[in-house]
């Protein structure tokens, strides 16, 4: 029979017993409801811890650092580590890492312990120059006030921990001024006379006290991408270029200096973060960093024990999702039992006047499938609902405990379609063994049913 | 008769089963020629075998031994496929209780072989009302089963039965429902339909007068085996 004949037919069998068919898919759009809106949750879940591991920038950075770095105290050595200089990290270095394909950017931590005067108040904490490509991270959406509105402004993002030591308000710092006081590293002239390099001249550097005003212009829950084998997190966010004519000394300053450098007046960084194009090439670039001989870090494994994670978490949510739509599937054969039993002279008649028995199986699975397919539309869609539901709900209560709204649920095209799909595929499982046995009837059996 | 060609053979045919350790021979060792356009009766009391004989004609039974050849074909040799071929377009069938599906309307039934033997949607409309046309129920088209009388409904089961056109109409107790009045109209329209497409008609029944007035020979079974084949009285005229 023709797939539009069987499909017909197929739709006049289930108007016939409606009330019966409507509550079989019902059934299935109540099993499929449940596996969507659970997953809706592990999928909103995920996306969420994504969207904000995304946002910290950690999983498309690298960070780079030169191979004699120190480890930490108390860490041992590198195997194989020499005597032998190892390649700074210059402006050389930055240049090379910047054409490595796949770069989005290289920047330089400046990152330092300093003190803020703010209410003629000291603090200590520890300033990081911010490059403009965080400004679209994502890490600053819902901040109170505004991003720097320029790269080499004269302003201040404050950490939120930091705002509550200067304020007990922190959003009514946003506008006002501090005072930024750092050491400058100035070059001492050479006595020898040598020709200048990069206009410091051999001979080293002398620490000069300065002081900068900045404008408070925000205040942000966390720092984006903190920095690896720096000083640690930093409390007063500034722009990267503001930030790097400061001339500020940093921890490799004296390091240099201490190893004897060939080059101590020439400007060095600390490390170099480097951001790909997608967490997918990270792998790649990271070899590559090594390769020119640095050292490179990344925290992809951290992402993939992330992701392996979520899909165990997904498994299993979709495992109990899944229970309800197993029972709808028993629903499904015993609706499609009881028809083959009241069918039972009418598949007769189609044998007599014809139909193979691949026609009577075809009739059935298309009936199967037909409520396993309008079962999953009504149940994606109440899946979709309920995750709203759920969403909402949390949302009213965080709302009440003055925390930010959430994402709690999302249902994105593949998991509508992989429920539909899902349920179609279930729907036609369970009309394997009805279909089957009423394409097995003996046709003179069937006629003389009564 | 002996002229014609066979439309249905049947070599030593046999039906046994078995039920639990005893072996019931519905069909025992019948040979039969049924020649083309020609129309038999089979005849019998209940239990003589003359309904499982149709069955395996129709195909939709199969022989413990021997062999049924229709229109040259062995059905013993043919796979379950080819025999819902062999049901959808060279046979026909009607039956004692009709077996028009209720839901359906006239059209809907009449149109169902035609479905099954994937004629095309734009022909089938046609050949669903010449098929009514001939059993003079166009009128009633868009009605349902239960909204006619006996009469009427073996008429559409008998629209249907010929919508494909069959080569041979096999009858299961076709007046067994009916009065006698409309039993002969039913009979009267079969040789009618007989004649004018010249179908090979094997009906069984148990109405000996009717059969002996509209049939061209009389087969009697009993015990499953066949007892006598007579030529009726209209069969004795040609």
């Amino acid at each position: 029979m023709k797939a539009r004949d069987l499909t017909d037919l197929a739709l006049r069998n289930l108007r016939e017993a409606i009330l019966r068919n409507a509550l079989t898919t019902l059934g299935v759009a109540v099993g499929v409801a449940s596996l969507v809106a659970m997953l809706s949750l592990g999928v909103g879940l995920q996306q969420m811890a994504s969207k904000r591991l995304s946002q910290s920038g950690l999983f498309d950075t690298i960070f780079v650092t030169t191979k004699n770095s120190f480890r930490g105290m108390g860490r041992p050595q590198r195997e194989g580590q020499s005597d032998k200089p190892a390649r700074p990290l210059d402006e050389d270095a930055r240049h090379e890492l910047e054409k490595l394909p796949n770069v989005i950017e290289v920047y330089p931590q400046v990152r330092f312990y300093t003190e803020v005067r703010f209410n003629n108040k000291p603090y200590a904490t520890v300033v990081a120059g911010l490059p403009e490509s965080s400004r679209n991270s994502g890490a600053f959406e819902g901040m109170q006030g505004n991003f720097f509105s320029s790269p080499s402004a004269h302003e201040a993002i404050l950490q939120i921990d930091f705002a509550k030591d200067l304020a007990e308000k922190p959003a009514s710092l946003v506008g006002q001024e501090l005072t930024l006081r750092y050491a400058e590293r100035q070059a001492i002239p050479a006595a020898s006379g040598a020709s200048s390099n990069e206009g410091e001249t051999p001979g080293g550097f002398s620490i000069v006290p300065k002081e900068l005003r900045l404008k408070i212009v925000g205040v942000v829950e966390t720092e984006p991408a903190p920095g690896y084998g720096g000083v640690g997190n930093a409390r007063l966010l500034m722009p990267l270029e503001t930030a790097s004519t400061l001339r500020a000394a940093q921890v490799n300053d004296l390091r240099e200096v201490v190893r004897g450098s060939d080059t101590p007046n020439k400007v060095t960084y600390a490390s170099l973060s480097v951001r790909a194009k997608s967490p997918s090439q990270v792998a790649v670039l990271e070899a590559s960093i090594k390769n020119l001989g640095f050292n490179a870090f990344s925290l992809l494994d951290a992402s993939k024990s992330l992701q392996t994670f979520f899909s165990v978490f997904d498994s299993l949510l979709g495992i109990f999702g899944s229970l309800a739509l197993a029972v709808a599937t028993l629903g499904i054969v015993n609706t499609l039992v009881m028809a083959i039993l009241e069918r039972r002279r009418e598949i007769g008649v189609l044998k007599a006047l014809g139909a193979a028995d691949s026609d009577v199986q075809q009739l059935f699975f298309v009936e199967a499938g037909v409520m396993g397919f309008l079962g999953g539309i009504f149940g994606v869609g109440i899946g979709w609902l309920l995750g709203r539901a759920i969403t909402t709900g949390t949302n009213i209560y965080l709302k009440r405990q003055n925390l930010n709204p959430i994402e709690l649920s999302s249902v994105p095209l593949w998991l509508a379609i992989a429920g539909l799909v899902f349920a179609v595929m279930v729907s036609l499982l369970a009309g394997l063994y009805p279909a089957s046995r009423a394409a097995k009837l003996n046709p003179v059996d069937a006629l003389r049913y009564e | 008769m002996s002229d014609r060609q066979a439309a249905v053979q049947l070599e030593h045919i046999s039906r046994h089963y078995h039920m639990g350790a005893s072996s019931v021979r519905a069909v025992d060792d019948v040979s039969l020629m049924v020649p083309e356009s020609e129309f038999l009766a089979l005849l019998g009391s209940s239990g003589s075998g003359k309904s499982t004989l149709l069955n395996l004609i129709a195909g939709l039974d199969r022989p413990t031994a021997g062999a049924i050849l229709a229109k040259g074909t062995n059905l013993a040799t043919l796979s379950s496929w080819e025999l819902a071929r062999y049901r959808r377009n060279t046979i026909g069938m009607i039956f004692q209780s009709f077996n028009l599906l209720p839901r359906m309307t006239l059209e809907e039934n009449v149109e169902l072989p035609l479905r099954l033997a994937e004629v095309e949607r734009s022909e089938r409309a046609g050949r669903v009302r010449e098929a009514l046309e001939r059993v003079r129920l166009t009128h009633r088209i868009g009605h349902r089963p239960a909204e006619l009388s006996g009469g009427e409904q073996q008429r559409v089961a008998i629209a249907r039965a010929l919508v494909n056109r069959p080569k041979i109409l096999l009858a299961d107790e076709p007046t067994g429902n009916l009065d006698s009045a409309t039993g002969e109209a039913i009979l009267s329209l079969l040789r009618e339909l007989q004649t004018q497409m010249e179908m090979t008609i094997v009906m069984v029944t148990h109405e000996r007068p009717l059969a002996e007035r509209y049939a061209d020979r009389l087969a009697t079974m009993g015990d499953g085996k066949l007892l006598s084949i007579t030529s009726a009285a209209r069969g004795a005229a040609q």
